[in-house]
């Protein structure tokens, strides 16, 4: 079909340069205006088709008994009764379907029923498919399951020091599961050159992404022996490979299709039991089978904020430049690996793209315990690290009469240079971030100028613009797209990835609309299926604006190639001088000479057969030669800075934050809008993790989710929402679409921070640790007034057995980004 | 396997005389949902904790997650499907939709909802009022802020005033 069906120019490992990039503002039509979203108005008449609001003929429905101990070996079950039970049609137990998957090669350790021992309370044990919800939840009630208890490992801590029994029998010892450690550069010098040295000790609490949505699937086994899932999922790839080799099927023989998603944050990102068990069930009875978790079981699902204790020991000289950095992380995993290893690293990479740090180390450990398994939530084991980093520069500042924004702005890294721990920044936008927020907030007039019980904070942050690196090793592309031209006109634009709600469907449309000259409302869009769209990773690391909108881009610029060639011929007109606007093409110095967008394609299909073009998107080749250089790369950052205004009630420790100023440097608005959006909802977010969000457990050895509901699982309504005074910096980046870059994730960074810094402000006590709750307001006010250390927050962090470092010499030393070698040690 | 006869019901359904047999026990989200296929409205927890499923009935509205099918008889039953006619969409939903206050679009119809039943009682709500109104519908994409802002916008053309949003709400501040 496609007459131009070149692949990314991947041999450099570069992608295709983006002529995107190049057009000037004041021509764009599409791009930087505030479109509604492609799919707006089938959402707000209720047409949006859900994966729960999938119903097919002789459709069966599934309910997954799920383990009510936290660790324990599987003895016996028996499901004789419940498949007695009038109306089921199946049941299922692990062996049925015994192989592992997982998210990260390094990581199958799941599968989709526990096959001879549970991990956590909510770890799937048996599955029923039978007539009705009602029949399949007492069906599922009259399954006998035999456990014998094991202890179960609780905290950080007692994973570190068990090492009977282990939750897996893989990991680097006892129940740790992955250690790192990193040095760049020469830490003893860098410590040795800084007039102050501060060693502080953080703690983040776990949180979830809370979907209004409940994770829903549907999967149907065909006669003719295919099997299609449609599922609540950001991910659709990953769910395509999990189902091929859980079920033994060859992947073309397997379809997923991607369900628009009723809110994701990374919560829909994993490939889930629940999606293999009604494959499998279909399988088993011939007919289509549904599950929709309840909002309980969405809690076990989890994979979110994992818990991450902290200890950052920062060198910074009088001017508040910071002459070393030495950062560990310990993460409460939870019972499996999930996104774990990527996390991990990721509480180590982005400390350096903010402010110049010359010499970095980093020791990261994640333990598993018996807790729902923790994943990637929004901002993905940056936000732990980011509100430690930002809390400490807020105590160097004072430590050093600075003002906190100054010091930040002075020290800033400089855009197109490499930072210690190899990542490549690009354009960086932070220092105007600061600025917009400074002078927005009348910052200089009010911090440390309120009267007590009043305060404001700053904090800033970066994120990734999609990681530099797939999941699984390959060097195809991130991001296919595929464009199909209708001879009446019509463009069809298929890509793998999956909306979310953030609008990566309107992207397409907008980018592609903008270079054909046509309106985005004449696209269609189809996305996230396996059989009809190309691959796209995912919904996942901010990646889809900058991949996906690169790859359209040069799928559009192929086509538009074709079109023009064809129209030049039929108008003897050079191809240069054709411009693609209000659904012409023309000649721009003779603009009534041209043609209607349909006759072009009519032209250009009379000429090359039938048109339809590809564009792939590969990201630039990352500096980082070291083992564990995958995780932190990124074609662009995006930086984000905020103030935060806070309220704090000396009676009752409660925290009001009445107001946020924030700062998004977003490279260039693909739709105004749309970013809009995704800055307010990040504050929102934000807001929750610092002020009330928190997974919490109890009784058991506290492995016992205290409250899997929405009522008591806080997070902000209405009426706790503050007020958000958006900045958009726009300072284009030439690796995004048209210079566009996250926005997602980055904004929520700095807000629980900059509360933190607030609240210090307002009444003179640290809280080292989120959620900022009033107990722990209230025990710091008490500290304060008894004369003891004015703080809230954790003391100490375990001491492990770290691996050697990896030790890599930074840039400045000389190094290529390679570690040195070991020196081999025998005993 | 549930047993049970199927209960009879008539009703008004989004101004449609309906009638429909289901399982008495059926709440009305589920008699919705499931036996009268209208799945616009949706749900976030069936325990009456996220104002998702709201629906106005009698034009209150209630979560249906909470109200037993066999409540609404003879009664007056609108849903997010009922809100557009031949004319187009209700201004609601046009400004929900211009304004990017559906993100996901899962929490939209609730939303819709409760925000028709305050516009119908209060014509000029303040934003404080809306929040009050409002507090009861959980939405984790938007932060709320472009929710309010559509619901203003919707209020002021209802009014038949001419309106936009304001330039900083679409492109933030200078």
């Amino acid at each position: 079909m496609a007459t131009n069906n070149g692949h990314g120019n991947n041999g450099d490992g570069r992608g295709p340069k983006t002529k995107g990039a190049g057009a000037r503002p004041e021509d764009l039509k599409v791009v930087g205006k505030p479109f509604r979203k492609v799919d707006a108005r089938s959402k707000c008449v209720g047409a949006t088709k859900f994966a729960d609001d999938i119903s097919l003929p002789r459709m069966l429905y599934c309910k997954i008994l799920r383990s009510h101990v936290p660790h324990a070996l599987i003895k016996a079950i028996d499901y004789s009764k419940a498949l007695a039970l009038p109306g089921v049609h199946a049941v299922i137990t692990g062996k049925d379907l015994p192989i592992p998957y997982g998210i990260l090669p390094v990581s199958q350790d799941e599968t989709a029923l526990c096959v001879d021992k549970v991990r956590f309370i909510g770890d799937p044990v048996a599955a029923v498919a039978a007539i009705d919800e009602d029949t399949a939840f007492d069906a599922m009630n009259l399954i006998e399951v035999e456990y014998e208890p094991l202890p179960a490992v609780a905290t950080i801590e007692e994973a570190v020091e068990t090492s009977e029994p282990r939750i897996h029998d893989y990991g680097d010892y006892n129940n740790v599961h992955k250690t790192v450690h990193l040095e760049f550069g020469d830490m003893d010098e860098g410590f040795r050159e800084a007039d102050v040295v501060r060693e502080d000790v953080f703690f983040y609490e776990g949180n979830t992404h809370l979907p209004m949505e409940q994770h829903a699937a549907v999967g149907h086994y065909d006669a003719d022996g295919k099997v299609t899932l449609w599922s609540s999922t950001q991910t659709p790839h990953y769910v395509h490979r999990a189902l091929a080799k859980t079920l033994e099927m060859p992947a073309a023989h397997v379809r997923v299709i991607a369900t628009p998603n009723g809110g994701g944050f990374g919560g829909k990102s994993d490939p889930f039991n629940h999606e293999i068990v009604v494959c499998e069930l279909s399988r088993r009875t011939k007919r289509p089978v549904k599950v929709t978790l309840t909002r309980e079981e969405v809690f076990y699902c989890h994979r979110g904020r994992h818990p991450v204790l902290m200890k950052s020991r920062i060198g910074v000289k009088k001017d508040g430049s910071i002459t070393a950095l030495d950062f560990q992380s310990f993460l409460d995993g939870g019972a499996y690996g999930s996104y774990g290893v990527a996390s991990t690293f990721y509480t180590g990479a982005l400390q350096t793209v903010t402010y110049e740090v010359p010499r970095y180390r980093f020791r990261g450990l994640r333990a598993f315990t018996n807790k729902p398994p923790c994943g990637p939530k929004r901002g993905h084991g940056t936000p732990q690290p980011r509100f430690g980093l930002e809390v400490q520069l807020d105590k160097v500042a004072e430590e050093l009469n600075l003002d906190p924004a100054e010091m930040r702005l002075k020290h800033l890294v400089k855009p197109n240079t490499v930072t210690a721990n190899y990542l490549r920044v690009g354009s960086m936008g932070l220092g105007a971030c600061i600025e917009k927020v400074v002078e927005g907030s009348d910052w200089k007039n009010k911090f440390r100028k309120l009267p007590e019980g009043r305060g404001f904070g700053l904090a800033c942050s970066s994120y990734i613009c999609g990681a530099g690196l797939p999941i699984y090793w390959n060097s195809m592309p991130h991001s296919g797209v595929q464009l199909r031209l209708d001879r009446q006109g019509g463009v069809c634009v298929q890509c793998g990835s999956t909306d979310i709600g953030q609008g990566s469907d309107s992207v397409l449309a907008y980018v592609v609309a903008e270079i054909l000259g046509i309106d985005p409302f004449d696209i269609r869009v189809v996305t996230a299926d396996t059989d009809l769209t190309p691959v796209d990773l995912g919904s996942y690391s901010s990646r889809v604006t900058l991949m996906t909108g690169n790859a359209a881009i040069q799928a559009a610029e192929r086509a538009r190639e074709l079109l023009a060639k064809a129209v030049a011929e039929k108008l003897s007109v050079p191809v240069d001088n054709l411009s693609f606007a209000e659904r012409r093409v023309f000649d721009v110095e003779n603009p009534e000479v041209g043609v209607s967008f349909p006759e072009a394609v009519v032209l250009a299909e009379s000429k090359y057969g039938t048109i339809g073009t590809v564009g792939s998107y590969v990201p630039p080749r990352s500096p980082g030669r070291f083992k564990g250089a995958g995780v932190g790369p990124s074609p662009a950052y995006s930086y984000s800075a905020a103030v935060a205004e806070v309220e704090v009630d000396a009676d009752t420790g409660y925290v009001n934050v009445p107001r946020v100023w924030v700062a998004h440097d977003i490279g260039k608005s693909i739709n105004p809008m749309l970013v809009m959006g995704q800055v307010e909802g990040s504050i929102y977010m934000g807001l929750g993790e610092a002020l009330m969000e928190e997974m919490v457990y109890r009784e058991n050895r506290n492995v016992v989710h205290k409250f899997p509901s929405l009522l008591e699982y806080k997070s902000p309504t209405t009426l706790e929402m503050c007020d958000v005074f958006t900045y958009l910096v726009e300072d284009a980046d030439p690796n995004g679409p048209f210079g566009a870059k996250e926005v997602g994730q980055g904004p929520l960074l700095p807000v629980m921070p900059a509360i933190a810094n607030a609240v210090y402000d307002a009444v003179g006590v640290r809280i080292d640790e989120v959620p900022i709750t009033p107990e722990k307001v209230l025990a710091a006010l008490r500290a304060k007034r008894q004369g003891k250390d004015a703080r809230y927050g954790p003391t100490r962090t375990p001491s492990p057995a770290w691996p050697d470092p990896l030790k890599v010499p930074t840039p400045a030393e000389g190094g290529d980004g390679k570690e040195m070698p070991r020196v081999a040690v025998h005993s | 396997m549930t047993n049970r006869q199927k209960a009879h019901l008539q009703f008004t359904l989004n101004g449609e005389e309906t009638e429909v047999a289901f399982a008495p026990h059926k709440t009305l989200l589920e008699v919705l949902r499931e036996d009268l296929n209208l799945t616009g409205t949706k749900h976030g927890c069936e325990l009456g904790e996220c104002g998702t499923c709201a629906v106005l009935v009698d034009g209150r509205s209630v979560l249906s997650c909470l109200m037993l099918g066999l409540d609404t008889e003879g009664r007056r039953v609108e849903t997010v499907e009922g809100m557009a006619d031949e004319g187009g969409l209700h201004p609601l939903q046009e400004t929900f939709a211009d304004t990017g206050a559906a993100q996901c679009g899962y929490c939209t119809p609730g939303f819709l909802l409760v925000a028709k039943e305050l516009l119908a009682q209060n014509a000029k709500p303040s934003r404080k009022e809306i929040k009050e109104a409002l507090s009861g519908n959980l939405c984790r994409c938007t932060g709320y802020v472009k929710i309010y802002e559509a619901v203003e916008l919707a209020a002021a053309r209802m009014r038949g005033e001419e309106a936009e949003l304001p330039r900083e709400s679409v492109y933030g501040y200078e």
